[in-house]
């Protein structure tokens, strides 16, 4: 379907982060095609490991972590595009049942 | 394919005597307890087409452990891919003879055949009592022909085991945007396994149809984590697990969104208890059956389900005595180690190869020849194992 080389992935498009789906170094382009179905890039600012997430979107401390098209957690520091999101910057909530 | 092409998909199935329609033609040898189970693997043996299963319980059990395998049993003697059971029990066991005969009853009128050990002179005349009558049942089957029927008779139950993170990314995915498609065209899709529900209660509970089936989804995930406490046990605590947070996973509300995924985006019209009865044509619905798969699967058999979509990451065995298991990898590593296992490569949908909709149109077309009777890799490979969930020691 399309001829550029992705190494990365979006679930939904209300994420504000994508998932790398080979290891990625810092300073490397992060390669996904959208839900638009355009491909779209950022640089990595940190090594990504396989699988694991980066932002997509800018995120302030407390914003809303959003894969799946929902809530995964909080930002627990402002997160750049491009950076590695896991447990060291997001916080678990537990939404009010 | 358009949801028109869908909805005008067909499939060569078999009309049941109660109404369903089934996809394949077994004859059932029952136990009804662990000490039946021998002799109903002897008698099946023996008769073409004939299946059964290894019921580790059926006696000694409190009465919600009893009440559980009497579901599972009905059920699988109900399930439309079944022609006609043959009932074996010891005699002394706490699933009477009759209690499981009545239960049968209740669901379906298909024909049935019954035997107790102690009555009939031991295990070696009631396997030549009982095989004379599977024979019967085999030869009378073989002459059930096929008809055309909707894909929307279909009740596909969905499970995902040896999950890794290209489960939440691809495979369970694929399977969502089945089940959204089977929702559409007036199907029915289960979602099961409530363990992997919990951190992501809330959102599934958002997707009830109305205030008393969001309740419901709320209310099963209490009462298993309840269960669990009681023995000392907790499963919010170390989850994710330190190896799914290596694997990526940062929190438990992602991991389960990874695993709920296989229910699609559709609303959930009811919540079923475990291997109750599933009503066709109901569009998304949730089973409360465990994580562990073979039991899993069990409950969604018992609740009427003739197809199975199973995604694993590390790559399964699974099948199931009476309904294909049609098994999905994301992958691509697991595909190339365990193709004799597994049905369907998701893989390119993770490295932009292909779209989901390309992916779920082979994914229908797979399902559709499965259903026409194309065999899965674990139906080859005689792959039937099974378990019936509990939620007590033995007595």
């Amino acid at each position: 379907m399309n001829e550029v080389i992705t190494n990365a992935m979006i679930i939904d498009e209300r994420d504000t982060v994508a998932v790398a789906v080979e290891p990625v170094e810092a300073g490397s382009k992060l390669v996904w095609i959208g839900k638009d179905g355009e491909a779209k890039e950022v640089t990595a600012l940190s090594n990504i490991p396989i699988y694991h997430k980066f932002a997509i979107k800018d995120m302030s401390k407390g914003d809303f972590v959003v894969k799946y098209g929902e809530h995964i957690g909080l930002a627990g520091a402002d997160i750049k595009i491009g950076e590695h999101v896991h447990v060291q910057n997001v916080e678990d909530h537990r939404e009010e049942l | 394919m358009d949801n028109k092409v869908m909805k005008e998909m067909t499939f060569m199935g078999y009309k049941r005597p109660d109404g369903r329609v089934g996809i394949r033609n077994k004859i059932l040898i029952l136990p009804t307890s662990v000490c039946a189970s021998d002799t109903t693997r002897i008698i099946a043996g023996q008769v073409e087409g004939a299946v059964t299963f290894n019921n580790q319980n059926g006696c000694s059990q409190i009465p919600a452990d009893q009440q559980l395998t009497m579901d599972v049993m009905a059920g699988y003697a109900a399930n439309p891919n079944v022609y006609g059971t043959v009932v074996i029990s010891l005699g002394c066991e706490g699933c009477q003879m009759d209690l499981v005969l009545d239960a049968i009853k209740e669901r379906t009128n298909k024909p049935i055949a019954h035997y107790v050990i102690q009555e009939n002179g031991g295990t070696i005349s009631t396997i030549e009592k009982a095989v004379r009558d599977a024979r019967q049942m085999a030869m009378d089957a073989s002459l059930v022909q096929k008809e055309q029927f909707p894909i929307s008779e279909l009740i596909v139950g969905t499970e995902c085991g040896g999950s890794d993170p290209t489960s939440g990314l691809a495979a369970n995915v694929l399977i969502g945007e089945i089940s959204d498609r089977m929702v559409e065209v007036g199907g029915t899709s289960i979602l099961s396994e409530t363990t992997e529900f919990i951190g992501a209660e809330h959102i599934l509970a958002k997707r009830g149809k109305d205030e008393r089936v969001s309740e419901r989804i709320y209310q099963i995930v209490h009462d298993y984590e309840k269960a669990i406490s009681m023995v000392g046990a907790e499963i919010r605590e170390g989850n994710p697990s330190p190896g799914n947070k290596t694997g990526g996973l940062t929190t438990l509300e992602e991991k389960s969104l990874g695993c709920i995924h296989k229910g699609g985006h559709s609303p959930v019209n009811e919540v079923y208890d475990y291997g109750k009865d599933v009503d066709r044509n109901m569009g998304l619905v949730i089973m409360d059956t465990p994580g562990n798969d073979p039991s899993s699967i069990a409950g969604m058999v018992a609740g009427g389900s003739q197809i199975c979509l199973f995604s694993t990451g590390r790559g399964t065995p699974t099948g199931n005595p009476i309904c294909p298991v049609i098994k999905i990898t994301g992958n691509r590593e697991t595909y190339a180690n365990m193709e004799d296992n597994l049905d369907i490569d998701a893989s390119p949908y993770i490295y932009g190869k292909k779209t989901l909709e390309q992916l779920g149109d082979e994914l229908l077309l797979e399902m559709k020849e499965v259903a026409d009777g194309k065999l899965t890799k674990a139906e080859a490979l005689g792959y039937t194992e099974m378990a019936i969930a509990r939620v007590c020691n033995y007595m």
